[in-house]
């Protein structure tokens, strides 16, 4: 394994104390721990050897969005812009907003950053995630949002992380920590995208107190040879709700981890995902549903299409520990293979010690629906457009589940785009 | 328009379709009725060329075309329209989206030009409100959660903005109240016209009181065992089917 540290050490970025404390524990814990291989359960299906070449620190760009290949998505609320990994403020627009704080790491006040060192690290666990602890080495910056008690945030927060390394690879190094104190309300949108081959350890924390709601979506909009090793992971306090959506377009290698924590009763998550495959592409979806307590609720939906000689993983484990009774969970991971060559390892895991509980689990892997090709053809749409479609439809079904307007506004047309599909997308809009 | 000789089908190895003869010319309006199980939605799923459906004998002229030798896509461009007894539900493609998939590939094929999206759209809602359904309908994934009654009024808004020349309706009128049967029959009369043809599919003489059939068939045991005018109708509903000989052909 080429070495991951050293160019984003060298880039020395003078940090305040406290986040030199994190990053020395950090550097002690990755210097002693072993990547995961092949041979390791948890990455039977996903080899790291594409991290296996030497990277360079990425460096900071004034050139404008145009000349980066970053297309802002229009999404209505503040926005953050980092681009390999250097904050951006020409690019952002944050608007002003009572009920939050919305601050880099670098420049939190001494409040802030106490609830940085408080929280930081508090929910993402190095067993199940080793790759936080070279995120926590080369920490420099990163964004806490912290949604204030019983308040509602005026309007959604888009970060968006961009790399424009083209020729080289580039390696860098992202961190979102969310705070949803009791009884809050937000809606956050994680966007990666970039150009070349670079290397992106792209790690979220989500902390949702009693009552508390979260909207959260991820996208990776990443080219076709990006790397990406991801992690969400979230601790749901009692009546909390999170909402989670990820959307993955290909990706030479790109791994993400989502750990969902429910710590008190009544918490509630609706994740959903889908990942889109083509070329020599790899995602790897790892999830991980902890119901550590009674009475919380999971429906888990994640939706994929793969194609050529691209492959795809995902694992959804769901753990419902011993005092977890009238848990109920669903999880269900749909695959279409759009060729012979294409792969889908898909593996639900259920580990159930709680006998009082409700939980369904589904795995396939199909070819279209019949029915619905010929329904379709029966109107006089020829049957390759048909299949664009009913492609487009298969997971266009999990968008229309969000709640965000201005996102499904975004993702329609992108997926219309990816699948070629001469769409009358947002017409129904129109219509309403 | 639409010549049927000797038509034999079967699905899955079983015999369904046992010799049926139909003709029916421009503007003209047919029904068939026949008992459970006889064949009805199999003529219609024939006609539409459904994977799985084997014809083994006969042949289908529809417009001067063997209809047999087209493509599903190929039968609706040259205008042949059916609506389902059992409309597919699409999840994740909106109404609106499909529909103008739907026109714009016809039209296209008919070398005419494509909508633009404005006028498509206010098109789209003059056929929801012919059809008493609520513009919501139009955002919604094709026919995914609808009642049995908005399935039907979907495919007859299909069917108003498709325009074709042959309409086969499959138990459209199933499940039906009055109103919404009124609904169905007064956009299929809208419809009506000297250069398009109609093949109503129904268990009920009712909606015959709505739509004045030329013709009613009985189709009993995979074949047209009776033809006659709309009285034969009000007969077979007095009468029930089994005062007819499924041995003799009218
Ligand atoms: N896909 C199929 N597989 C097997 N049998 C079928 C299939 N479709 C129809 N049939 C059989 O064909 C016969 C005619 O069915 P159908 O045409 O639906 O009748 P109708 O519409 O007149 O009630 C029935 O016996 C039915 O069970
Ligand atoms: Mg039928």
């Amino acid at each position: 394994m080429a070495d991951l540290l050293t160019p984003q050490l060298n880039a020395e970025t003078p940090v305040s104390d406290w986040l030199q404390a994190r990053r020395l524990a950090g550097l002690a814990a990755w210097e002693s721990s072993d990547l995961p291989t092949r041979k390791t359960e948890e990455w039977k299906y996903t080899s790291l050897f594409a991290l296996q070449q030497p990277f360079m620190a990425a460096s900071e760009t004034a050139e404008s969005a145009e000349e980066i290949g970053l297309e802002l998505p229009q999404l209505e609320g503040s926005r953050l812009v980092f681009v390999n990994g250097f904050w951006r403020e020409d690019l952002s627009d944050i608007l002003p907003d009572a009920a939050i704080e919305l601050v880099r790491f670098s420049e939190a006040d001494p409040t802030q950053a106490a609830l940085i060192v408080q929280h930081l690290g508090s929910v993402v666990t190095g067993n199940k995630h080793p790759f936080s602890a070279l995120n926590d080495a080369v920490l420099a910056d990163g964004v806490f949002f912290r949604i204030l008690k019983g308040s509602k945030a005026a309007c959604p927060i888009q970060l968006v992380w961009h790399n424009s390394h083209q020729a080289d690879a580039a390696i860098n190094s992202q961190r979102l920590l969310v705070l949803a104190e009791q009884h809050s309300e937000a809606t956050v949108v994680e966007h990666f995208s970039g150009q070349g081959h670079s290397f992106t350890n792209g790690l979220s924390e989500l902390i949702l107190e009693t009552g508390a709601t979260l909207n959260h979506s991820r996208l990776h909009l990443e080219s076709a040879e990006a790397l990406h090793i991801g992690g969400l992971h979230a601790a749901l306090e009692r009546d909390a709700t999170l909402n989670s959506f990820h959307v993955a377009f290909g990706g030479k290698l790109k791994r993400v981890d989502i750990v969902i924590n429910h710590q008190g009763r009544g918490a509630h998550c609706q994740l959903d995902g889908m990942y889109l495959l083509r070329g020599q592409e790899h995602v790897d979806y790892h999830t991980c549903i902890e119901h550590a307590v009674p009475h919380c609720t999971t429906d888990e939906t994640f939706r994929g299409i793969v194609g050529d000689k691209a492959s795809a993983v995902f694992n959804g484990r769901i753990h419902i520990h011993p005092d977890a009774q009238k848990t109920r969970a669903e999880l269900s991971n749909k695959n279409l293979l759009t060729s012979a060559t294409a792969e889908v390892n898909t593996k639900p895991e259920l580990e159930i010690y709680a006998d009082d509980v409700r939980c369904a689990h589904g795995a396939t892997v199909a070819q279209l629906d019949e029915s619905m090709l010929h329904y379709l053809r029966t109107r006089g749409i020829p049957a390759d457009e048909a299949l664009v479609l009913l492609s487009y439809g298969f997971v266009n079904a999990l968008v229309e589940k969000q709640r965000l307007d201005s996102l499904r506004g975004y993702l329609k047309p992108l997926l219309a785009d990816y699948f070629g599909a001469a769409l009358a997308v947002g017409s129904d809009d129109a219509a309403g | 328009m639409l010549s049927i000789k000797d038509l034999h089908a079967e699905v899955e190895a079983k015999n369904i379709l046992k010799g049926l003869n139909l003709e029916i010319r421009e503007g003209e309006v047919h029904a068939i009725m026949g008992p459970n199980g006889s064949g009805k939605s199999t003529l219609g799923h024939v006609l539409s060329g459904r994977p799985g459906y084997e014809i083994t004998q006969g042949n289908v002229e529809f417009l001067g075309k063997d209809l047999l030798d087209l493509d599903t896509e190929e039968r609706a461009h040259l205008g042949l329209f059916l609506a389902f007894q059992y409309p597919v539900e699409i999840p994740g493609v909106s109404n609106m989206e499909f529909l103008k998939a739907s026109v714009d590939a016809v039209r296209e094929s008919q070398g005419a030009s494509a909508y633009d999206t404005v006028s498509f759209t206010r098109r789209a809602r003059e056929a929801c409100a012919a059809v008493d359904l609520d513009q919501g309908f139009l955002k919604r994934g094709v026919n995914e959660g609808f009642s049995g009654g908005e399935k039907k009024r979907n495919e007859l808004m299909q069917m108003m903005l498709l325009e074709p020349r042959l309409c086969i309706l499959d138990e459209t009128d199933s499940g039906l109240d009055i109103d919404a049967l009124q609904v169905v029959a007064n956009g299929v009369n809208a419809m009506r016209s000297e250069s398009r043809s109609f093949l109503l599919v129904t268990h009920y003489q009712r909606l015959l009181d709505y739509i004045e059939p030329d013709f009613v068939h009985v189709l009993a045991g995979g074949r047209i065992i009776k033809s006659g005018e709309k009285s034969l109708a009000l007969e077979l509903e007095a009468k029930g089917y089994s005062w007819l000989d499924e041995g003799k052909v009218a």
